[in-house]
């Protein structure tokens, strides 16, 4: 037997990082989701999140204890939106889909049309001020109508802060939940929409074929 | 500046924390360690100063909820035993047999605590000696010496059990 040369550095670390095994995409999912149940029985899940898929896109959904607390489309970018979570709500932020199901599913419904009207907890927390006030009005415009920005601005306390109304409609935090598509220019044109007006015409088509 | 979502956090050092959690403890407990780590970061994350190594933060966790681990451990198989002092013998795991490097991942766990500890945070967790001095409260020299001696330990074993 020839005398054996001495293993380098290099390949025992490169051996023994192959023996302790790291995360297999299975375990780490398995650990994720018993991270998040433990965090939110402490109660240190401030922000829980998940994705879902839609006519619109994929949206982005996130929930706070109160509620949920934001509706992101794509075109807002995920992750800027999460960050922008974690310095407006708490950076204590992980995916926990199973937190979110009840709002998954009555968004399904909604674009199934087999729901008009959405029946959860929500957190208004990232509007303020007048803003917020009229996003507390919209859920009052009926499924299947619309209003102006003017008569929303009216219902909300303020008939002359019509632009006051529009800006809190394009920064609503909660799009298609609070339903902000409903308002429209009081000349009968569609008005902005941050998914884009082809969106909110795709909204207010669905409802009135329901 | 404000913090990154924590789930970035998860998602970034998960792999490394699980490493080290295994390395110190073997695959029994290191799912435990992995849990209990995280769930404190998570509580003193909104605290963290901007800017922070996050890695060396996690493995010093990783490293201290390893050493409860073993303690407990150690209350249960010997109640009126001493606890130990620092990190001490990983009970070994069947399924490490399984894997390509089991044998080497065994002769680590029979290392002496510190050589072990820093050979674990400066080759699986790339640690800096600086940081790993801290975690051993010793020096960068020490802490350089000890993963010098765990190789060349790992090295004499290794050679002797490989067929």
């Amino acid at each position: 037997m020839s005398p054996r040369l001495p293993t380098p550095t290099a390949t025992l670390v490169r051996t023994l990082r192959q023996g302790v095994a790291g995360l297999d995409p299975v375990t780490r999912d398995r650990l994720h989701a018993t991270l998040a149940a433990k965090a939110a029985t402490a109660g240190l899940l401030d922000v829980a999140y998940r994705t879902v898929d839609s006519p619109l896109g994929s949206l982005l959904l996130a929930t706070t204890e109160v509620g949920l607390v934001r509706v992101a489309f794509a075109v807002e970018g995920h992750d800027d939106v999460l960050g922008r979570l974690a310095a407006d709500v708490s950076p204590r932020i992980l995916a926990a889909p199973q937190r979110l199901d009840d709002a998954a599913r009555q968004l399904d419904d909604y674009f199934a049309r087999r729901r008009r009207h959405f029946d959860l907890p929500i957190d208004l927390r990232l509007a303020h001020g007048f803003r917020r006030t009229v996003l507390e009005h919209l859920p009052d415009i009926p499924y299947g109508s619309t209003a102006s920005y003017a008569a929303v601005a009216g219902a909300s306390g303020n008939p002359a802060a019509v632009r006051a109304a529009a800006s809190a409609c394009s920064h609503n935090p909660l799009p298609l939940v609070v339903p902000c598509h409903r308002v429209v220019r009081s000349d009968g044109s569609i008005g902005n929409y941050l998914a884009g007006t082809a969106a909110k015409q795709a909204l207010l088509d669905l409802e009135a074929a329901a | 500046m404000a913090q990154r979502p924590f789930e970035q956090i998860v998602a970034e050092h998960g792999e490394v924390v699980m490493r080290v959690c295994r390395a110190l403890l073997g695959a029994a407990d290191a799912e435990d360690a992995w849990s209990e780590t995280f769930l404190a970061a998570l509580r003193r994350y909104p605290e963290l100063p901007p800017g922070s190594n996050v890695k060396g933060w996690l493995v010093t966790i990783a490293h201290n909820k390893s050493i409860d681990l073993l303690r407990a451990r150690a209350r249960r198989a010997v109640p009126a035993g001493e606890l130990p002092e620092r990190l001490g013998a990983p009970a070994t795991d069947p399924v490490d047999d399984l894997r390509p490097g089991g044998d080497l991942h065994r002769a680590v766990e029979r290392l002496a605590p510190r050589q072990r500890a820093a050979v674990v945070y400066r080759y699986l967790a790339d640690l800096p000696y600086a940081e790993i001095a801290e975690l051993l409260e010793s020096t960068p020299a020490a802490a350089r010496r000890s993963a010098a001696d765990g190789i060349a330990n790992l090295r004499a074993t290794y050679q002797k059990e490989s067929p």
